[in-house]
């Protein structure tokens, strides 16, 4: 095998970090925990990616993307990306970076845990106040939703939590 | 998934095809009744809501396809658009129009009836979806642990719309139970599996059509009782049975309207 000549995993994970959702430019697909497996074998890339909501239109867009991120390093010669199911993705393979990158974009990550009754709870993204208000469940893109604040009187948006229990 | 189709056989592989046909085109057709409300929903969040379900459901429509494509059936995007009314395996309900008129026109859309047909038609599609999570094909036991977690939300939603307007004035109760016996009447393939029955149901792809009727009464039996009202019955036997390819016009219609791009230039890339 010519592993010893090949692309370096860790390079290509550092290049994943600066693949963007194109809906939210402030997180990484790394951030979202959509990575399922990257495999080099000599100088093909293959990745294994999990898509977050089945209708989301930025799929195909992560997937180009990716593609032309790896590409782009040294030695590699080809890449191949794909969606797969299993595992499922969840809210709760979001990173604690990626939390704080969806901070910085105006919205709130998705709650850790959820109420009895499937109901649940976040925080203003901007001042973090507690004393906020569900507006609606949906968003502006499939795994959003919107809220109000009470305390700082502004709109935010939250992702949804997602999660096998449902 | 290539050595999964040498070792399937003829039978498993001809009932596992039907039923992603049947599964797909009912989301397919839902997804696109829903799609036309947008603009004309009662107000601004129900916009933003109907538009996200419909998205959501067009996503699960696309998945199914796709595995019929990694089947060997066709192109995704050919399966969804360009095979002809008779060809189709969705239920009479998901085909049905929302009202009076042409959504461009003045259409006079009953709201009632979307409220109960999404709500009705979302807890059929959890039965099915719960039980397709077990199924013998693990191809759609994978999707179907993934469409499970965004029905949450679906279900969520239009069980409180149906909730709140059973809950409400004379005339919005008279419009509902109205939209039942109209939803009902079209009830009747919705669990149905067609001509296939026997062939899907003995090879495991999910429970049987009688486990699942009773699955879906059992959830929403707490609602009806709650709201003090009868739990209404599901034909027996379907007038028209979808699964079989029989189909009124609305199907027609929709296929125009839904397909017309798509056949401008059915090489382009999307």
């Amino acid at each position: 095998m010519s592993a010893s000549i090949g692309v370096s995993i860790e390079r290509i994970f550092e290049v994943l970090k600066n693949v963007k959702d194109p809906e939210i430019d402030s997180v990484s697909i790394i951030d979202l925990g959509m990575v399922a497996e990257v495999i080099v074998e000599g100088n093909n890339v293959k990745i294994t990616l999990l898509p977050t909501f089945l209708g989301c239109p930025a799929l195909e867009f992560i997937k180009m993307n990716t593609v032309n991120a790896v590409l782009k390093l040294p030695k590699v010669e080809a890449v191949e990306v794909e969606f797969v199911f299993h595992p499922p993705w969840t809210s709760d393979r979001i990173t604690e970076q990626g939390h704080v990158n969806l901070k910085k974009f105006g919205i709130a990550p998705p709650p850790r845990y959820l109420e009895e009754d499937g109901s649940w709870h976040v925080d203003c993204a901007y001042c973090g106040s507690s004393y906020v208000s569900m507006e609606n469940i949906f968003g502006p893109t499939a795994c959003r939703s919107i809220l109000y604040c009470k305390s700082c009187k502004n709109v935010f948006e939250a992702m949804k939590p997602v999660s096998t229990l449902m | 998934m290539s050595t999964t189709e040498n070792s399937m056989s003829a039978e498993y592989k001809e009932a596992i095809t039907h039923l992603l046909f049947q599964l797909a085109d009912d989301d397919f057709l839902y997804a696109f009744r829903g799609s036309e409300w947008l603009g004309l929903a009662p107000h601004i969040e129900e916009d933003v809501a109907s538009s996200s379900i419909s998205q959501d459901s067009m996503g699960h429509a696309a998945m199914f396809y796709h595995l019929l494509e990694d089947l060997g059936v066709g192109k995704a995007d050919d399966l969804a658009h360009l095979r002809p009314a008779q060809d189709r395996n969705n239920s009479i309900l998901t085909e049905r129009v929302n009202g009076e008129g042409y959504y461009m026109e003045t259409p006079q859309y009953d709201w009632a009836y979307q409220v109960v047909r999404s709500y009705f038609y979302t807890q059929a599609k959890k039965v099915k979806v719960d039980s397709l999570c077990h199924s013998s094909y693990k191809p759609v036991a994978e999707v179907a642990i993934k469409v499970k977690m965004e029905l949450y939300y679906h279900k969520l939603h239009w069980e409180t719309w149906f909730k709140q307007l059973m809950s409400s004035t004379d005339v919005a109760k008279k419009k509902m139970n109205d939209a039942i016996t109209v939803v009902m009447n079209d009830f009747g393939d919705v669990f149905s599996f067609g001509n296939l029955k026997p062939k899907i149901e003995s090879n495991n792809l999910l429970d049987s059509e009688e486990e699942m009727k009773k699955r879906w009464h059992a959830s929403i039996g707490p609602v009806f009782e709650a709201l003090q009202m009868e739990e209404p019955a599901i034909p027996n036997h379907p007038v028209m049975n979808g699964r079989n390819g029989e189909h009124t016009k609305d199907l027609d219609e929709a296929l125009l309207t839904l397909s017309e791009v798509y056949k401008l230039d059915p090489v382009a890339v999307w």
